[in-house]
């Protein structure tokens, strides 16, 4: 059976060509290049959720097996969606070309492929926009940069926009503030109506849709995977932690991407939280219902997003909480932050948030009542109410990459710094340009992180690994931290490839190493049960 | 859909090989498909698939891999309970080899 492509070596792909070819990009045909691209989706997963077409087929077939009216859905689609969205109107009407964004997209810059700048890749969709909806366009054709909508502009579609993350960096850029993340959001949508998705995305969806989180983890399923870390806590503690699960009346509800409670190192960032909440005496309780906060719904559609976000209100409704408390997530909170209360709110049965043991309000969550856990710890470390040893991570020499949704997104920039300084004595920055609002993408976001597509991955985690090997080459950093799902599993397999000797770890794993927890035992190892400095010999006494 | 055939019948598998139907599993299908990658189905190996499968009938899902390293540490002592060990038995590692001769789906999402 075929295996997925493995990518070439790092050393041959770094060889990026940035000549562009000769002839004009209208007229150079999308070449589905193995380990650039992800597979079709199966066409079980748009039943499980209702969305049309479903069918077997591969983006690589000649027959994608379109209903025979797909141009005019697309035309139709695009027109409601000029309608619905003056963002999209706007940015088809007003980019001038001016290039600023040209080198800033990580696709383009690992890749060389002039259609991943992203003023070329929104033109994709631009050029057919110019033929349907411009009068310029209409009369003038390709002189006024109008193209036909054919099945061979649609695969170049398809094969482009699943190569944007919708990271949004280009518009950090660009002086008009266009938002190419809006444009593949759009060009996403329009594929759904044909069911062109990539399984990656929609078997989550269809997961999420139907037991509560992208995993599919049944409530046991889930109470076993988080006893197992708290066997794993009492061995490194001594401390026996009892969480509750689907408990009415307690103050919080905690929701977090289902990652963290299957894959390391996402487990550890889990244990973190766990031992946190302990610590604190929190009233808080975890849903096997609600057990999903990443959204794979929003890689497919507004509408599918707000069908998968509904069950986190539904669920504080049902359990009687005050407010909810989210983990270490980054698309989870792009749509938090910025959809979730005109989608599903206003949820005026919760109250304003206010942290039970600091009294600090957190006002920016005034209308969502949704508190993100870097800003809960920042603010419990602000007020002293946490005891640490940061001297537990002194094995580690940390940096931090911002998740494109929770910086550029959401403006959380320092108090995952703020936590990290705290917790441990060896933290050192990346570059300034590919940090904070310009932080690089791990390169595997919006559901780009499935195994087929792993050249892709490689080429546009690149300019981020590059940056991280700078502070491994110049302070010897080993651990690179973060608060997002996505990134703990996809920049893992970044080092693995690009600076092998650096681990990837969440923010709240090494603040549960430094957390000194009322009546444990003296610690012999970190999280990953990895003895502690000092520590190493001991084992041989 | 790619199939392979097995014993006369044609069986769904999807691109990278996993089995479409759990129920089309048998113990011969999983040494047929070792067989073609070049490997041979040892005792320490079946003691994984038998894992494997029974733990998804319970959950639904594969185990996270330090469940499983446990389970074996548990049955056959500290010196195999590694993942080291496990990749020594399945080269292209737990999760995706060990789960494919099992008859287990791949994991999706944030993982």
């Amino acid at each position: 059976m075929a295996k997925p492509t493995k990518p070439p070596k790092p050393e041959e792909l770094v060889k990026i060509d940035y000549n562009p070819p000769e002839k004009p990009w209208m007229e150079v045909p999308v070449e589905f290049k193995p380990g650039t691209f992800c597979y079709g989706t199966r066409p079980k997963y748009l039943e499980e959720v209702g969305l049309p077409n479903p069918r077997e087929w591969s983006p690589t077939d000649d027959d994608w097996k379109l209903p025979s009216d797909w141009k005019d859905t697309v035309i139709n689609g695009i027109g409601e969606r000029l309608k619905k969205y003056r963002s999209f109107q706007l940015f088809m009407d007003i980019c001038v070309r001016c290039g600023a964004c040209a080198d800033k997209c990580h696709f383009f810059i690992g890749s060389g492929d002039p259609k991943n700048m992203p003023v070329l890749r929104a033109e994709l969709m631009r050029s057919v926009y110019r033929k349907y909806f411009s009068l310029g366009g209409k009369l003038l054709g390709n002189l006024a940069g109008a193209r036909e909508l054919t099945f061979d502009v649609f695969k170049e579609w398809w094969y482009y926009f699943y190569q944007c993350t919708e990271c949004r960096r280009c518009s950090v850029f660009c002086p008009y503030g266009i938002d190419t993340a809006e444009i593949t959001m759009m060009a996403r949508e329009l594929f759904n109506l044909l069911g062109c998705n990539t399984d990656w995305i929609a078997g989550p969806v269809a997961n999420c849709y139907r037991k509560g989180n992208h995993l599919g983890l049944e409530p046991h399923t889930i109470t076993s995977n988080i006893e197992f870390m708290l066997d794993d806590i009492e061995e490194i503690t001594g401390i026996k932690i009892e969480p509750t699960f689907n408990r009415k009346g307690a103050e919080i509800l905690f929701v977090t991407p289902s990652g963290d409670l299957f894959g390391d190192p996402g487990t550890y960032t889990c244990m973190g939280y766990l031992m946190l909440f302990h610590e604190l005496g929190l009233d808080y309780t975890w849903s096997t219902y609600a057990s999903e906060g990443g959204n794979f719904g929003f890689f497919t559609s507004m509408e599918m997003a707000k069908r998968l976000n509904y069950k986190i209100y539904a669920e504080a409704k049902r359990l009687g909480v005050k407010w909810i408390l989210g983990g270490e997530c980054g698309h989870m909170w792009r749509v938090v932050h910025q959809y979730m209360d005109t989608w599903n709110g206003p949820a005026d049965f919760l109250e304003e948030p206010v942290s039970p043991i600091t009294g600090t309000k957190f006002e920016n969550a005034k209308t969502t009542k949704m508190v993100h856990i870097a800003e809960f710890t920042a603010d419990l470390i602000r007020h002293g109410k946490l005891k640490l040893d940061p001297s537990r991570n002194d094995h580690l020499k940390v940096t931090y990459h911002d998740s494109c949704n929770t910086s550029r997104g959401m403006g959380i920039l320092e108090e995952p710094r703020y936590i990290l300084k705290n917790v441990c004595n060896h933290f050192h920055e990346m570059p300034e340009d590919t940090i904070r609002e310009k932080t690089f993408c791990c390169g595997s976001g919006t559901g780009l992180n499935a195994g087929e597509n792993m050249e892709l991955r490689m080429r546009g985690g690149f300019p981020r690994a590059n940056a991280v090997k700078h502070v491994r080459d110049s302070h010897g950093v080993n651990m690179l931290a973060n608060i997002c799902a996505i990134d703990r599993a996809t920049l893992s397999a970044l080092m693995q490839y690009w600076v092998p000797d650096v681990e990837v770890c969440g923010v709240h794993e090494l603040l549960g190493n430094a957390l000194v927890m009322t009546g444990e035992k003296e610690r012999e190892t970190d999280l990953r049960l990895e003895p502690l400095p000092g520590k190493e010999e001991d084992e041989d006494v | 859909m790619p199939t392979i055939e097995f014993e006369g019948k044609q069986i769904e598998v999807d691109e990278e090989g996993y089995l479409q139907n759990l129920d089309d599993w048998t113990e011969g299908l999983a040494k047929y498909m070792a067989e073609q990658d070049g490997q041979e189905l040892t005792e320490e190996h079946w003691e994984i698939i038998n894992f494997l499968r029974d733990y998804y009938q319970k959950y639904q899902i594969a185990p996270m891999i330090k469940i499983l390293v446990k389970e074996i540490k548990k049955n056959m002592g500290p010196e195999k309970g590694n993942t080291k060990y496990l990749y020594q038995l399945f080269p292209d590692g737990p999760a995706k080899q060990a789960c494919r001769y099992a008859g287990l789906p791949k994991p999706t999402g944030c993982v």
